[in-house]
């Protein structure tokens, strides 16, 4: 295959993939009002689940059980931050060391499962699409009918009443319980929402790279921050379903953005560096644009512009 | 309808920033009625707000309304019957969301999965054009586009678009412009009637307390120091009630933000 097209079909697989923990961010970052951070862990929770049930066999079951191990860490986070007090980051980092027992736990105490040989969605997608001019992109395949689904499901619940109050409760809690409904209730539902697609997406990488080792998720919620704030520029305002194709489209270009990059020989180690800096400069540039008039004075002031 | 019974609540307790907002308050309220509540500042007009509406909960006494005892419900289980409204125009809403989604959940009609008809949209567009502030062609707009009076207006029509038990109003005009406020007390004489609401409202303006509903409080230091209605009320003017002030609490009646006229 040409080198070109193989870069983009990697970075659309691989941003399609993490595109999923992108929309669970799109959920609990942008609809929420909370930053998740248990993503890494329960990311790496998909994934140990997920191949777990796979290596025994179950490769349909193992979505399900790794979504629904999503579910329960969601639980978790929301239950810590609603019911017992602690701040909501805290709750999500406290939630993400805890996670790592469980993960090394799940997978039987290795820190390492392969999956070479075993029945994943992927080999019966490669099965199923074998000898049709689909063939080579399997991957890409399984992927996008995943975020097509949850970008549906995303359409549809944020239009309905507890989609509506879940995103109330991030703009404006007061108004949410004055509508009789209790915020703790939304923030509990949207975060198990938010971390089923955070491990749906953990365990599709997982059994696309054939392996799954416990620090899979590491470093995740920046890349899907970065990911999620590039996707903003195209549509920060708009539909929500407008915002969550841009979130999948960030997703996208962050992975074509870094593998053109590898081309140019940039190590493949600089990938968290560069999504940390891609997330700083897209929370502080606007942030220092509304403070570029202060700047300006002082630099005028110093100067000896004015008069004393 | 309502009904305080020596209800006492204490913020700071054995600090030295220790302040009884509610000292023994005892309040029963007919249904129909339209109660103006004056005081000044830190006499726990807000408090008392805060204690029916479920903000907190009080350190005692027992608060009843429509006969069920509601002292220790939480505050999203009180407001399917009491509706509010603070000063600041902007508590009541969620600005990055539309007024139809602001609506709707308002509303509050069918089920966890329901999403908004046709039906709704025309009907929050009817309940929206009595308002007449074009506010029905505007149902696709965020609410934080909305002046203030705008946005005040709507999170009235919000809190009783299901008619409440209670509606409880804390100086709900104060922080609009003197045409605004009039127009929005205006939308709120009119609500309170077409619903038949038994209605609390908090007012800084002297005269508005006299001349709107059928019955006025006065408080001081936590404590209800005065109470009318019917003829006795009828014959005061604010003069009258700032006298009542001082001759009650030895001082006169300062709040910074008191309309005399």
């Amino acid at each position: 295959m040409n080198p070109v097209l193989s870069i983009a079909q990697t970075a659309l697989e691989l941003g399609l993939i993490s595109s999923l923990t992108v929309l669970a961010l799109f959920l609990s970052y942008s609809m929420l009002g909370v930053c998740d951070l248990s993503t890494d862990g329960c990311f790496a929770l998909g994934a140990a689940v997920g191949a777990v049930v796979a290596i025994s066999g179950h490769p349909y079951l193992s979505i399900i059980a790794a979504m629904a191990a999503g579910v329960l860490s969601g639980f978790v986070v929301a239950f810590l931050q609603t019911k017992m007090g602690i701040n909501s980051l805290l709750a999500g980092i406290i939630v993400n060391t805890g996670l790592y027992s469980v993960i090394i736990g799940i997978m039987g105490g290795a820190s390492l499962l392969n999956m070479n040989k075993t029945e994943t969605i992927f080999t019966i997608m490669r099965a199923l699409l074998d000898k049709t001019p689909l063939a080579p992109y399997y991957k890409t395949v399984v992927a996008a009918i995943f975020v097509a689904l949850v970008i549906a499901f995303l359409a549809f619940f944020l239009r309905t009443r507890l989609g509506l109050a879940i995103r109330a409760t991030g703009d404006n809690p007061d108004m949410v319980r004055s509508s009789s409904i209790n915020p703790a209730f939304t923030t509990i539902v949207g975060l198990c929402i938010s971390n089923s697609f955070t491990a749906l997406s953990g365990a599709l990488l997982a059994q696309s790279q054939k392996s799954v080792t416990a620090d899979i998720g590491s470093g995740m919620v920046t890349i899907a921050l970065a990911s999620l704030l590039i996707g903003g520029i195209f549509a920060f305002r708009g539909k929500v379903t407008r915002r969550a194709l841009g979130a999948v489209l960030g997703a996208i270009i962050f992975r074509l953005v870094y593998a053109v990059a590898l081309r140019f020989n940039m190590p493949a180690f600089m990938l968290k560096l560069v999504s940390s800096v891609i997330v700083v400069i897209a929370i502080s540039a606007p942030y220092l644009r509304q403070r570029l008039p202060d700047f300006r004075r002082r630099l005028m002031h110093k100067r000896g512009g004015e008069d004393a | 309808m309502l009904k305080l019974k020596n209800v006492v609540k204490t913020f700071n307790p054995g600090t030295v920033n220790e302040r009884t907002a509610l000292d023994n308050v005892s309040l029963e309220v007919k249904k129909g009625d339209f109660i103006s509540i004056i005081g000044a500042n830190g006499a726990g007009k807000s408090t008392l707000f805060g204690a029916i509406g479920g903000s907190f909960f009080t350190d005692s006494g027992v608060i009843v309304l429509d006969g069920e005892d509601i002292t220790l419900r939480p505050e999203h289980l009180r407001s399917r019957d009491i509706g509010r409204l603070f000063q600041d125009p902007r508590l009541g809403t969620a600005p990055n969301m539309t007024i139809e989604e602001n609506l709707a959940l308002a509303a509050g009609r069918g089920g966890w999965f329901s999403t908004l008809s046709k039906r709704d949209r025309d009907f929050f567009r009817e309940k929206l054009s009595v308002l007449g502030m074009g506010l029905e062609d505007r149902l696709q707009h965020p609410v934080g586009l909305l002046s203030g009076g705008q946005r005040q207006a709507l999170t009235l029509m919000m809190a009783t678009i299901n008619p409440p038990k209670l509606l409880l109003l804390d100086e709900h005009t104060a922080a609009l412009d003197p045409a605004t406020a009039e127009k929005v007390l205006e939308i709120t004489r009119s609500t309170v009637e077409e619903n038949g609401l038994t209605c609390l409202m908090i007012t800084h303006n002297m005269l508005s307390a006299l001349e709107l509903g059928n019955r006025t409080l006065m408080m001081s230091a936590g404590k209800i120091i005065f109470d009318t209605e019917g003829e006795a009320r009828d014959k005061l003017e604010v003069s009258d009630l700032l006298d009542l002030f001082r001759e009650k609490v030895g001082r006169s009646l300062d709040n910074d933000r008191m309309i005399l006229n």
